[in-house]
């Protein structure tokens, strides 16, 4: 009985002293972890979901040695807590030291991600802490050292935090990778415990994390009911063009009662470039704020954002402009209210950054939603609606990814070595890896020992050699570089903006900064910026006082809006100029009569095509309500599909609500083949083909490229050298391509491809749904509401073309002289 | 191999080739940039696993350029080699011995770092800066090209390549050749290369290499 326990009854005295009282939640995991069980406790950000793991370790522990608890020095590495976050890791790390003084447990903390200093290192390695806070980059480094056996011998307990987060990234796949390595090397039977936020697969989750232990386990949710408080912030003016609002910006003067009323208010922006922009504008709308508001990206230098952070917690702030940056963490008592600019683009999203506010219990959330453009609302009225019917999404688990396996064996290699069968039995104990066949185990080794063609008399080939049966990496040169590229996340090069008389700014990605010329003026932190030059991977600039300055834009972030948000989207369109009850559905009357007089107003029992010819061309455009990524897919096949009745070209753009195909030429659709169209027959070999048509597979061949080691971005101190080893993503694809189509990391693209944005059955789901609907073909004589966000995206567009290509090339020259 | 497509450059008969080669009859001279041969070799030395096949490619149409126009001499403008000595460039020397009785003539440009008696050992004579012959000079960079000349130019190091675009925002981009008044530069030899935008402007001629066509830009 837990209760019965002495460590039960030390942790409790010592809660008590501090008028704290244990939740049930965290007496059931405390119990299962004195058991020895794992499992996934299901709790929100600052309710205690932290003490529910580590009380229960320090619980267990004093069970173990009652008499010299306190005394007992040195005890080998007992917890490692895995968290995604390195921010984290330091408040984490000072709320676990103020708890073991207090018990006087003289176990040591020790912190480590890519912040940790060498001196530190060192010391960690020579004097072991009992708690390592660490994130999976880091995790892997560590798994990288001569030594690590050893380290991880006595470990008992693996924590990953914010697993919700984790899970169904590449960076989920490192954890599982890990976890199964250390169950590997520890002499103890380990305990796995999860902590997730809800998410709609918690079972799944579950699974997947404890797979390298065997174990069912247990899921634990923290039953407290949270009030979320949501009101649309409504624009004086409606645009009937729904882009035309600029991105919401000349709303900007709304936030201002709202930041002064709030004791502190996070303000969420969905890009980074988009929050150095509104940024800008608060300050120039309200001046009075200058020193009272801050902005935090992941671009922006690490002290200024601890400092940022810092700031919250003292409540120093009256309001932040962040993104993402702040979705996580450890919260800010003083936050009382959060303003979301633009959609969340998904439920589980939203709850988390309305969750960011009013933590104490019975405390409600207050989250403001300030539309970027009109549609938006229409969005935000679809939420509300999810939320109330709990909606919340699944985040799938990756399967099969060889890139993160060929960089983990790289690391294995660069560390102890690995011995082939045993790490086979380690790999596929991990849920990402269980179907990995015998052949695509070999496949793998091939590719780090062989560089993944036979070998012939040309051929110096060299990473990984095998040596006594064992697989190493011994040329320091390689171990070095590779030590450089552990981890999964992949961003564009990026360089250092500094002042031109020393300070740091910030990063910038070397794509936006390669179109500018020195003279230009740039926005970066806040700060206008002229561009002096590029020296080195370093660029050198002054500040500014030019009002012009441009913005840099971050690629990615372009998010999907969820199925359980498209769905409910799809209905809230059934209210539009019928149902007004709600504010965000009235306000948007005039634009929904624009739309109804040029075209119809889709309801969810109908599809709408428009087909508008404008002077860039034939447009077709089609809103299935599926999110950008289902649409991604459903274009590509659908203009396949039109290719076969003729050859034509198209350029494809969509977004979260439809998609667009725009041709030179007229679009052979009519009410005679439209069913035909859309189709769920044949649907495997119309996907394969399109996917090979539209050459999609290269967006996510980047990703891989960079994981799996074949783009090397250089290190300092080896940039000449470096350069002759530089290629682009894009090329290596095209060489793949022509040259070794086999090649398992191409392949990978393909798979990932298909699995993600193409899966079948998610396709087939949304076209038999589709198929079984009203088409309402309709000729607007000009861009409708609807079509125009998606025309004017000039963004990420595909192309899929049937015609031969020197065909294409003799059109288009004549197109050209015609004007 | 396609019909190469003729070019008069100051009453010399030029021929462009959609093997990324020039051949000037002339002089019986092929004149080719930026093949960076040994490229594949130095990434796989270094544990990057680029397939092999794109350099082997790059060597058969080599090959394939000389056996067409049995040249007398070759001009490389630059980067012929792409990084330091590896055993990949011995199957080039397995077939510079073969064709050892045209002359090969090497423009040095920045990736050419090999060891001097390398090159002698292969056979290539070296030049640095402007090489000359006849009327024509050859040269790596095009920004080493001297301000106010009259006099005809080869260069490469660009690896130039133009975009089209049509209606439908469609748009594609293409190797090409790039003519003005007094300058050519070609397109990089090497499959395994990346490629910099360049424009058509009114002065200039471009001819772009579609797969197996060489087409003029005209505008």
């Amino acid at each position: 009985m837990l209760q019965e326990t002495t460590g039960y009854q030390i942790i409790h005295k010592w809660m008590k002293a501090k008028s704290f009282h244990p939740f049930s939640f965290q007496e059931a995991c405390w119990e299962n972890i004195l058991h020895a069980n794992s499992g996934l406790v299901n709790a929100p950000t600052g309710c205690g979901k932290t003490f529910s793991v580590f009380l229960g370790v320090l619980i267990d522990y004093i069970n173990q040695h009652p008499d010299n608890y306190k005394t007992a020095k040195n005890n080998q590495l007992q917890l490692i807590w895995i968290t995604p976050l390195r921010a984290l890791a330091k408040d984490i790390g000072r709320a676990m030291e103020l708890v073991l003084e207090e018990l006087q447990i003289p176990w040591k903390v020790g912190i480590r991600n890519g912040d940790t200093s060498t001196a530190e290192r060192q010391k960690q390695k020579t004097n072991l802490p009992e708690i390592l806070i660490i994130t999976p980059e880091s995790l892997h480094l560590l798994l990288a050292q001569k030594n690590c056996s050893s380290y991880f011998e006595t470990l008992k307990f693996i924590a990953v935090d914010e697993w919700h987060e984790l899970m169904g990234s590449k960076r989920g796949v490192q954890v599982e990778l890990a976890m199964s390595r250390l169950v590997g090397m520890s002499k103890n039977k380990l305990s796995i415990w999860g902590i997730s936020a809800t998410i709609g697969n918690l079972e799944e989750a579950k699974d997947v994390l404890l797979s390298p232990i065997k174990n069912n386990g247990i899921i634990i949710r923290a039953k407290m009911d949270k009030r979320i408080d949501i009101e649309s912030i409504i624009p004086e003016e409606i645009d009937t063009y729904p882009w035309a609002g600029h991105l919401g910006i000349k709303m900007v003067h709304r936030l201002v009662p709202i930041i002064e009323k709030s004791n502190t208010t996070l303000i969420f922006i969905n890009t980074r470039g988009m929050s150095e922009t509104w940024y800008q504008s608060l300050l120039t709308a309200a001046p009075q704020l200058a020193g009272a508001i801050a902005l935090h990206h992941g671009s922006i230098e690490q002290e200024l954002r601890l400092w940022v952070e810092e700031a919250l917690h003292t409540q120093k702030l009256k309001a932040v402009v962040c993104t993402a940056s702040l979705d996580l963490g450890v919260d800010f008592r003083p936050v009382d209210t959060v303003i979301q600019v633009g959609s969340p683009k998904g439920v589980a999203r939203f709850l988390q950054r309305a969750g960011r506010s009013g933590h104490g219990p019975g405390e409600i959330s207050k989250l403001y939603f300030l539309p970027t453009n009109a549609l938006e609302l229409v969005e935000a009225a679809a939420l509300k609606q999810a939320i109330k019917e709990e909606m919340i999404e699944s985040k799938t688990p990756m399967l099969l990814c060889f890139d993160v396996l060929i960089q983990y064996l790289c690391t294995l290699a660069i560390g102890e070595g690995f011995d082939p069968v045993k790490t086979f039995q380690e790999v596929r104990s991990t849920y990402c890896f269980a179907d990995i066949t015998i052949d695509e185990w070999q496949e793998a080794l091939l590719n780090i020992t062989q560089g993944g063609i036979a070998l012939n008399q040309y051929d110096e080939y060299h990473k990984v050699i095998v040596e006594d049966g064992l697989y190493k990496i011994t040329s320091r040169k390689i171990a070095m570089r590779h030590r450089m590229h552990i981890g999964t996340i992949v961003s564009d090069a990026m360089l250092k903006v500094k002042f031109l008389g020393g300070g740091y700014v910030g990063v910038i990605e070397e794509y936006f900064i390669s179109r500018l010329e020195p003279g230009d003026t740039f926005t970066l932190a806040g700060k206008n910026l002229e561009l002096v030059m590029i020296k080195d991977m370093d660029v050198l600039v002054r500040k500014s006082s030019s009002k012009k300055s441009i913005v840099p834009s971050w690629n990615g972030g372009r998010m999907s809006l969820t199925a359980n948000l498209g769905e409910m989207l799809r209905k809230t369109f059934n209210k539009a100029l019928v149902d007004e009850t709600e504010i965000e559905i009235k306000s948007l009357r005039a634009l929904f009569e624009v739309q109804q007089t040029l075209s119809i107003i889709p309801r969810d029992h109908q599809l709408l095509i428009e087909q508008i010819e404008t002077k860039d061309g034939y447009h077709l455009l089609v809103y299935p309500f599926e999110g950008r990524q289902v649409h991604e897919a459903m274009s590509a096949i659908l203009a396949y599909r039109i290719g076969q009745i003729t050859p034509i070209s198209f350029s494809i753009a969509m977004n979260d609500y439809g998609f667009e195909l725009l041709s030179d030429q007229p679009i052979p659709v009519d009410d005679s083949n439209v069913q035909e169209l859309f189709t769920s027959n044949n649907l495997l070999i119309d996907i394969q083909k399109s996917i090979n048509s539209a050459e999609m597979a290269k967006r996510k061949f980047r990703d891989i490229a960079v994981i799996g080691g074949l783009i090397f971005q250089g290190f300092p101190g080896e940039h000449k050298k470096a350069r002759h080893l530089q290629s682009s993503a894009s090329l290596l694809f095209k060489v793949f391509e022509e040259y070794e189509p086999n090649n398992i990391l191409l392949r990978q693209a393909y798979r990932e491809l298909m699995e993600q944005q193409m899966e079948e059955v998610r396709l087939r789901t949304a076209l038999d749904r589709i198929s079984k609907s009203e088409f309402m073909l309709q000729f607007p004589k000009q861009l409708t509401p609807l079509a125009f966000p998606i025309t004017v995206d000039g963004l990420n567009r595909n192309s899929l073309s049937t015609e031969k290509l020197e065909d294409r090339v003799r059109k288009m020259q004549q197109q050209l002289e015609k004007n | 191999m396609t019909a190469p497509t003729p070019l008069k450059i100051r009453e010399q008969m030029f021929w462009l080739t959609t093997e990324r080669g020039i051949y000037w009859e002339n002089e019986s001279v092929l004149i080719l940039a930026d093949l960076h041969f040994g490229k594949t070799g130095h990434f796989r030395k270094n544990g990057i696993s680029v397939p092999h096949a794109v350099y082997k490619e790059d060597l058969q149409r080599m090959v394939e350029l000389i056996s067409h126009f049995n040249p007398k001499k070759i001009i490389a403008v630059g980067d012929l080699f792409h990084s330091a000595d590896n055993l990949e460039l011995s199957l080039f020397s397995k077939i510079r011995a073969d064709f050892a009785s045209i002359e090969l003539i090497l423009v040095k440009g920045n990736h050419d770092v090999l060891a001097d008696n390398w090159y002698e050992k292969n056979n290539i004579r070296l030049a640095y800066g402007i090489y000359s012959l006849s009327d024509f000079n050859f040269v790596h960079d095009p920004a080493e090209i001297p301000a106010n000349h009259s006099s005809f130019y080869f260069s490469g190091h660009l690896h130039p390549a133009i975009t089209i675009s049509g209606i439908g925002k469609q748009s594609l981009r293409f190797p090409c050749y790039y003519f003005t008044e007094h300058e050519a530069i070609l397109p990089a030899f090497s499959k395994f290369s990346g490629t910099a935008k360049v424009t058509k402007k009114k002065n200039n001629r471009i001819f772009a290499i579609v797969e197996h066509s060489l087409i003029e830009i005209n505008n």
